[in-house]
C-alpha cells in the first residue's frame, strides 16, 4: 500500500456496524494535507459515525483508515500513539470540568508529549490569545460561556500539535450569537492550512470554507465536490432534496 | 452470685436517691448495677472498642474489593462494538457471582457460615479477624456498586475527549474520570459506612465481643434487659447522628470545591 506524499488520511471501504444496524456501508476517500473537508448529510445518514471512526473512537468493522502510515483500523495497532496527532472537536465541547482552562489545555501535552511545564503553559498562552481568552486561563470551564468553551477546545486539541482536527458539529450546541465566533476561530485555522475534516449543519461555512463537501446518505458517499459546484450543481436526487430543505 | 440487690444497695444509697419517687430510685438502681457497679461501664467502651475495628477494618477492605469488581464491571462494559478479551469476561463472570451470591444471602448467615463452617476461629484475634472478612466481603459487594455507579455518573464525552486526546483507557480513568466521579462516590461511601457501623452489631453471632454482645454480657449479671438495650440503641444512635454530621460537612466542602 502506497499513501501519496500529501495524504493525510486514506479511507478505503469503511464499514461500521451496532449489532445489526448497518451505518457505514462502506466509505473510501482520501484527505490532502491542507485540505477542509465538510461533511453534510441528513441526521442518521452516518456521517458522525463516519467522522468517529477516523480517530477509532467508533472501532469500524470493516475496511481500511490509512494514517501516519499505518493501518488504524488494525486493532493490533497502539491508537493512542496515533489519536495524539489527531485532534477532535466535540458538540458538547468536552472539556473537563474538574481542571482549570490552562490544565485543561496542558495535560496531554506534558504527560503525553512529556513537555515541561513552562513549555506547555507558554504555548497553551498563545494559542489562548490567539483566540482572545488569555485572561481566561485561571477561570474554570463552569464559568464560560458555550462559545468561549468550544473555543478553548479547539485549541486544547491544538495544543498537541496535530496533523488533522476533526470536528464533529462544533456549533451544534451552541446559542445562535456564539456560532460566529466558533467559525471564525476555524476559518482562521483553515486560512493557516490545517487540515480538517468537519461535520457541521453550517452551510454558509461550507460555501466559505470548504475545499470539498461530501454528502454522506445511508452510510454511503452519495456525491462529493467542490463548493461551488456541490451547492450550485447537485445531482444526487436525495442531496437535491436536502438542500432544498436546508437552505429553504 | 455477684447480683447486687435492690434492698442492699438502697440501704447504703446517698440521701438524695431516697428523697425520689419510688420509680425513679428503681431507674437510678438499674443505671448504677449497668454502669458503675463493678466498673461495668468497661464492658461498653471494651465493645466499642471492638465495633470500631471491625467497622474500619470491614470498610478498608471493602473500598479494596469493591474499587476493583467495580473496574472489572467498567472495563467490560467500555467495550461496546468488540468483544472483551477472554481474561476480562472471565473475571467478570466470577464478579457477577460473587455480586450475586452476597447481595443473596443475609449478613447473618454469611457470618454463621464464616463463623461456623468455614473459618471456626478459638481466639478472640481470630474473631475479630473473621468479624472483618465477613463484613469486608459483605460490604464490597455494595461499594461496588457505589463506584461503578459513580464512574457512570460522569458524562461519557469525558472520556472521549480523554482519548481523542491520545490518552490510554487507564490514564483516561486516572486523571479525567475518576477525580470526577469521587465527588459522587464519597458520600455513598460515608453512607455505607454507618451502615456498616450498625451491622457490626451482628458479629455477636460468632462470639465476637463488639459492644452489643458486652451488653448482653451485663444484662446475663444483671437479669434486667431494659437499662442495657435502651442504653446501646442510644450509643448506636449518638455515633450514628455524629457521622452524619461529619459527613454532611464534608460535603460541604466538596461542593464548594464544584466547578
Amino acid at each position: 500500500m502506497t499513501i501519496e506524499n500529501n495524504t493525510v488520511i486514506k479511507v478505503e471501504n469503511l464499514q461500521k456496524s451496532f449489532g445489526k444496524n448497518h451505518v457505514l456501508k462502506g466509505i473510501s476517500t482520501e484527505i490532502k494535507k491542507g485540505e477542509v473537508v465538510v461533511i453534510i448529510g441528513a441526521s442518521g445518514s452516518g456521517k458522525s459515525t463516519f467522522l468517529r471512526c477516523l480517530n477509532c473512537l467508533e472501532d469500524p468493522t470493516g475496511g481500511n483508515i490509512y494514517f501516519d502510515g499505518v493501518d488504524i483500523a488494525d486493532t493490533s495497532v497502539d491508537i493512542n500513539i496515533h489519536r495524539q496527532k489527531m485532534g477532535m472537536v466535540f458538540q458538547q465541547f468536552n472539556l473537563f470540568p474538574h481542571m482549570t482552562i490552562m490544565r485543561n489545555m496542558t495535560i496531554a501535552p506534558m504527560k503525553l508529549l512529556k513537555m515541561s511545564k513552562e513549555e506547555a503553559e507558554a504555548k497553551a498562552l498563545e494559542l489562548l490569545d490567539r483566540v482572545g481568552l488569555k485572561d481566561r486561563a485561571n477561570d474554570y470551564p463552569s464559568m464560560l460561556s458555550g462559545g468561549q468553551k468550544q473555543r478553548i477546545a479547539i485549541v486544547r486539541a491544538l495544543a498537541m500539535n496535530p496533523q488533522v482536527m476533526l470536528f464533529d458539529e462544533p456549533t451544534s450546541a451552541l446559542d445562535p450569537e456564539m456560532v460566529g465566533e466558533v467559525l471564525d476561530v476555524m476559518k482562521k485555522l483553515a486560512n493557516e492550512g490545517m487540515t480538517m475534516v468537519i461535520v457541521t449543519h453550517e452551510m454558509g461555512f461550507a460555501k466559505e470554507v470548504a475545499s470539498r463537501v461530501v454528502f454522506i446518505d445511508d452510510g454511503v458517499i452519495a456525491e462529493e465536490n467542490a463548493p461551488a459546484e456541490f451547492f450550485s450543481n447537485p445531482q444526487n436526487p436525495r442531496l437535491k432534496e436536502f438542500l432544498s430543505k436546508v437552505l429553504a | 452470685m455477684g447480683v447486687l440487690s435492690f434492698s442492699k444497695w438502697i440501704a447504703e444509697a446517698p440521701a438524695w436517691v431516697l428523697s425520689l419517687p419510688e420509680g425513679l430510685q428503681n431507674l437510678v438502681f438499674q443505671l448504677y448495677q449497668t454502669f458503675i457497679y463493678k466498673d461495668r461501664w468497661q464492658f461498653f467502651t471494651s465493645g466499642l472498642k471492638i465495633t470500631f475495628i471491625v467497622t474500619i477494618g470491614a470498610l478498608l477492605m471493602g473500598v479494596v474489593i469493591g474499587l476493583v469488581l467495580a473496574i472489572i464491571r467498567t472495563m467490560k462494559e467500555s467495550y461496546t462494538a468488540t468483544k472483551p478479551p477472554v481474561i476480562l469476561r472471565i473475571l467478570n463472570f466470577f464478579t457477577e457471582i460473587y455480586l450475586t451470591v452476597i447481595r443473596g444471602t443475609p449478613m447473618m448467615v454469611q457470618l454463621l457460615i464464616m463463623g461456623f463452617v468455614i473459618m471456626v476461629p478459638k481466639t478472640e484475634e481470630g474473631r475479630i479477624i473473621c468479624g472483618i472478612l465477613t463484613l469486608g466481603i459483605n460490604s464490597g459487594a455494595y461499594v461496588a456498586e457505589i463506584v461503578r455507579s459513580g464512574l457512570m455518573s460522569v458524562d461519557k464525552g469525558q472520556a472521549e475527549a480523554g482519548r481523542s486526546l491520545g490518552f490510554s483507557y487507564a490514564q483516561t480513568m486516572w486523571y479525567i474520570v475518576i477525580p470526577q466521579a469521587i465527588k459522587n462516590i464519597l458520600p455513598a461511601l460515608g453512607n455505607e459506612m454507618i451502615t456498616l457501623l450498625k451491622d457490626t452489631s451482628l458479629v455477636s453471632v460468632i462470639a465476637l465481643r463488639d459492644v452489643t454482645k458486652q451488653t448482653q454480657n451485663i444484662i446475663s449479671k444483671t437479669y434486667s434487659a431494659m437499662v442495657p438495650y435502651i442504653s446501646l440503641a442510644i450509643i448506636y444512635l449518638v455515633i450514628v447522628i455524629a457521622m452524619t454530621k461529619l459527613l454532611r460537612a464534608f460535603e460541604k466542602r466538596l461542593r464548594k470545591s464544584d466547578h
